[in-house]
């Protein structure tokens, strides 16, 4: 196993410079004028060459990357964002708890709800409960999250004035000059956002439950345990649901990385600060160093959390673990 | 040499075992096939026989060129095919033909019959596509099956008649050497006995000769003329059918023999079966000298598990790799070398 | 008294297709100490009886009638509590395929555990211990190591001993044996049966052992019932059914075992293949293949009956008893067989 994971570290490594490498290519691609951007509006020719003096955007590609690594590795610093000169750091490190709180909170709603829909259509097939849940996974799956936001947002907020609409409450310290603050009004503000958030998430993984248990289920193992005079119920957690829930381990780490990345409608229908909305603002401002940021950020989440879940798995597979 | 179809020389066949973080390095290597040499005559069967891990499949798979030999040579018809490229193996594969174990999975699903067993006909451009037609209708015939189904999907057919399909497909291009991989073992024993007709029919009729690989001894010695018997990438025994299940030479073969359970329950109970120690070793580690010493209950300390036997010859074709050869069959109390509870009375 | 007793035993399944009449009337006892060879080729309804009988079908499509008295007690009146509580400690059962009928990430020690903690009020340590002797009863080398293993680091032969010794560590009075060796090479199929020979005279197990091998039939079972398409056909203690079979089906198997001991040049072939459950054929269901058939055959569905130069040979097949005594010998002249 210590080979496997010392692997598995070193391409997450290569994997880290192989992104960020394609990602400042991109960029450098891109038909926009940085120095003008990073200048400003009223700038003069001299004053926008003098910016690209400074943030060495004359320099050769390989170049201009070497010192974005450096920065990157020896300050720990993303730069500073074209539009306000704000460390990228900050900006990127005031998003993440926001998205970080949408995603987990919406990853515990969603295998809330998909474990036990899942278990039991494939414990029960084409009972009522399993048909219930496949029209679900149907409506879950087709519907955009931005109809099913601005939906809920009408109805649950608007209409019925159960929830706030947009906004997002700090957990712990409030900022100077926000309107709410602590844990209850966070999860007040939040409720939507999980729901509306999850509900994708919770039709693929029920489907996906669902198909996993259906699976072990007839494996020949359940039938052994059967013969030996094991009860249904330990049937199912000793032999069915570990062997079946294991892949499901690796896909939820895979889903949670990726929605760390920014999850761009939801944050967008309720106004959530988060590392999404705020990569929509970057785009519009063609604001490079923020988007590099925050595309490294996702990166990094996505490969750290890959890297989680394969130990994870290697260590619940004995077959892994002991090779 | 001119009546020697196939012509098999110190064939070996190693499959690579890497290790290494990043930059992956050969350590070992799984000794698949390792030094196996035997002849097969035009119009002959010779059935190749040993359990999971003796290499017989991989060797089959050498022979057709599926898999390239990492040593030997493999000469057919006079050619030496061993390291033909795909171009040029192309015609060869029109004389050496397959038929594979699993009926179900061994005919493409999707396609239908008449276009599977036509294929091969296809393929090597023999024929119009209405010679094609009434010759894969002749051939689903031959193999006894209607050849008004010649539309039909295999899913259509039960598994002994995907099987005949199997054959009639191997028949097509009219090769000479079919070699059949455990082509019964996973039909039930009525319909393996049509089977086995029916390729014993075939090669009456066309003159064809057969490589046929299978763990059922009984099988074997039904349809085979001579018998190879393999153990762990290595021959064991070669010989003449009768020659080999009544005077086995090899220590294996007699522990083969005696452990197949034999339909007669007189017989089978008044048998001394030899029952083997432990498992079959991994071909990746292969014990020192004999493959077969740490099992063997004639092994004898100093020369078996230190020097490789050759292949000694007893006459007639029959060859046996042992040092300590069996002197009689059945095998008695006094045969057995090395005290232990390897022989057991029944 | 017996201590398995199957009456009229039915089984049948609810498909897409319609209902597939699995097991169609099946009746045979088992004693202590005896073993009963269940034979027949796929889709004769061998296994089908074994899982009905311990209860393992899926209740959603299946239904079964008839009676299976187990020690004066009818398994399949009884609830599913008192079948759990049978089941691997009265009756155990160990499967086919030794690959995949142990759970991969459990450990050897774990679920020779699990099968003692379920039917015995002990300790986990005193369940341990048992699980160690057990494995080094069957021949596992090092139990007191090998026991926190895992499957994938055993061969197929050891595992299937595993399985032999999770069914036999709380001492059963039966153990059923569906195609136990079926999957494993024909050295480590002889170790098995050497081994499942020797627990059964330590412990007196009865023996249920189903397979399709006629030969692994011949060495370990003293009666024999040979299944085809969900009906028992003939039954006989096992010298006579080899000696003198009286099904033409039984003839058509015997005759089509390629031999090594004896030279034959053509097998004696059964034409067609088994027929579909679904819609069986109309009388006797071997008809349509049968080379003897009557008039009678395709109407009336023959049954059961002794015959008469020996009670406990029974065949369910309308031919006369000329035609019974003299066909064997003539198929299978030269085999050894049939003979009488």
């Amino acid at each position: 196993m210590a080979r496997y994971l010392v692997r598995r570290v070193l391409w997450a490594l290569f994997l880290f410079l192989a992104v960020t490498v394609v990602t400042y290519v991109i960029f450098f691609v891109t038909p926009a004028d940085p120095a003008r951007l990073a200048a400003g509006q009223g700038a003069t020719p001299e004053q926008v060459q003098e910016v690209a003096e400074k943030l060495h955007l004359n320099d050769p590609l390989w170049k201009q990357y070497g010192l974005f690594l450096k920065q990157l590795v020896v300050e720990q610093s993303l730069g500073e964002s074209f539009v306000n000169r704000r460390d990228v750091n900050d900006i990127v490190l005031a998003a993440a708890p926001v998205t970080a709180s949408l995603v987990f909170g919406g990853a515990v709603f969603w295998l809330l709800l998909s474990l036990p829909v899942g278990i039991i259509s494939a414990i029960r097939p084409r009972s009522l409960i399993d048909r219930a849940g496949m029209v679900f996974v149907l409506v879950g799956v087709s519907a955009h999250p931005v109809w099913i936001g601005l939906i809920f947002a009408y109805f649950f907020g608007y209409k019925w004035g159960l929830t706030p609409i947009t906004g997002y409450c700090d957990f712990i310290n409030p900022s100077l000059g926000a309107q709410c603050g602590g844990p209850v009004q966070w999860a007040y503000h939040m409720i939507l956002p999980w729901l509306t958030f999850m509900i994708l998430f919770a039709a693929l993984y029920v489907r996906l439950i669902r198909a996993n248990v259906m699976e072990t289920m007839n494996e020949d193992y359940v039938r052994t345990a059967r013969a030996k005079g094991a009860p249904e119920g330990q049937v199912m957690r000793s032999h069915i649901l570990r062997n079946s829930l294991l892949p499901v381990i690796t896909i939820l780490g895979m889903d949670i990385g990726l929605a760390l990345g920014g999850a761009i409608f939801t944050e967008s229908i309720y106004s959530l600060p988060g590392l999404g909305r705020q990569i929509l603002v970057s785009y519009e401002n063609f604001d490079l160093p923020v988007i590099l940021g925050i595309t490294v950020f996702a990166t990094v989440c996505i490969i750290v959390f890959n890297l989680v879940v394969d130990i994870v798995y290697a260590w619940f597979d004995p077959r892994i673990r002991l090779s | 040499m001119s009546d020697d179809l196939l012509v098999v020389e110190h064939l070996q066949k190693y499959f690579p075992i890497t290790e290494g973080i990043i930059f992956q390095k050969q350590v070992a290597a799984v000794q698949a096939v390792d030094d196996v040499s035997f002849t097969i005559g035009r119009g002959e069967t010779l059935g190749v026989v040993g359990e999971s891990g003796c290499g017989k499949s991989t060797m089959a798979r050498c022979i057709a060129r599926l898999l390239d030999p990492t040593g030997g040579k493999i000469i057919f018809d006079g050619v030496d095919i061993t390291n033909l490229s795909r171009a040029e193996m192309r015609p060869v594969r029109r004389e050496m033909m397959m038929v594979f174990q699993d009926p179900y999975a061994s005919l493409n699903a999707r396609k239908r019959v008449g276009f599977i067993v036509g294929e091969p006909l296809e393929v090597h451009g023999i024929g119009t596509d209405t010679e094609r037609k009434r010759r894969v209708q002749e051939l689903l015939e031959i193999v006894g099956l209607n050849p008004e189904h010649y539309n039909r999907f295999p899913h259509e057919f039960s598994g002994g008649q995907r099987q005949r399909i199997g054959v009639a497909r191997a028949l097509a291009a009219n090769p000479k050497l079919i070699i059949c991989d455990e082509p019964v073992s996973a039909l039930d024993v009525s319909v393996q006995a049509q089977i086995l007709n029916l390729l014993k029919d075939l090669q009456r009729e066309f003159g064809l000769t057969y490589l046929f690989i299978a763990h059922d001894l009984n099988v074997v010695r039904h349809i085979s003329d001579r018998v190879l018997v393999m153990y762990l990438g290595k021959v064991a025994e070669v010989g003449k059918g009768r020659a080999l299940y009544d005077e086995p030479k090899h220590p294996y073969t007699g522990a083969l023999l005696s452990a197949v359970p034999i339909p007669n329950p007189q017989l089978g109970r008044s048998r001394k079966a030899i029952v083997l120690e432990g498992d079959v070793p991994s071909p990746m580690n292969p014990p020192a000298g004999c493959r077969f010493h740490p099992r063997c209950p004639r092994h004898r300390e100093g020369t078996c598990d230190v020097e490789e036997p050759a292949l000694r010859s007893f006459g007639d074709g029959h060859e046996a790799a042992c040092h300590f050869p069996l002197e009689r069959w059945p095998m008695t109390v006094e045969d057995v070398r090395r005290p232990s509870d390897a022989v057991v009375a029944s | 008294m017996a201590l398995l007793e199957v009456r009229d035993l039915r089984t049948s399944f609810k498909t897409d297709d319609g209902i597939v009449q699995a097991v169609d009337g099946v009746s045979f006892t088992v004693d202590r100490n005896q073993t009963l060879g269940i034979v027949g080729e796929s889709g004769c309804g061998k296994s089908v009886t074994s899982l009905t009988i311990m209860g393992l079908n899926n209740p959603r499509n299946a239904t079964s009638s008839g009676q299976a008295m187990f020690d004066g007690e009818d398994l399949l009146a009884a609830s599913q509590d008192r079948l759990r509580e049978l089941r691997g400690q009265k009756i155990a059962m160990i499967f086919q395929d030794p690959m995949t009928s142990l759970n991969p990430v459990k450990s050897l020690g774990w679920q020779l555990s699990e099968a003692v903690l379920l039917h015995n009020d002990v300790s986990k340590k005193e369940a341990r211990d048992r699980a160690v002797t057990a494995l080094g009863e069957v021949g596992i080398p090092k139990p007191g190591k090998r026991v926190d293993d895992y499957p994938h680091q055993f061969s197929g032969g050891m595992r299937q001993r595993v399985m032999i010794a999770m069914a036999l560590i709380n001492e059963p009075d039966l153990l059923i044996a569906d195609e136990p060796t079926t999957a494993l090479d024909v050295t480590t199929q002889a170790q098995i049966l050497e081994l499942m020979r020797r627990l059964q005279a330590k412990h007196g197990t009865a023996i249920i052992m189903i397979t399709h091998d006629l030969g692994v039939i011949a060495e370990v079972a003293d009666d024999v019932v040979v299944m085809y398409a969900g009906r028992a056909i003939e039954e006989a203690p096992v010298d006579q059914i080899y000696a003198a079979p009286r099904h033409p089906y039984t003839w058509g198997l015997l005759g089509s075992l390629p031999r090594m001991d004896v030279d034959t040049d053509r097998l004696v072939q059964v034409p067609g293949q088994p027929p579909s459950l679904l819609n069986p054929p109309a009388g006797c269901r071997f008809n349509p293949r049968c080379t003897y058939t009557m008039d009678r055959c395709r109407v009336e569905m023959p049954e059961l009956a002794a015959s008469p130069a020996s009670a406990g040979h029974r065949d369910a097949c309308f031919l006369d008893e000329a035609t019974k005594s003299r066909e064997p010998g003539r198929l299978l002249a030269g085999s050894g067989m049939g003979a009488g």
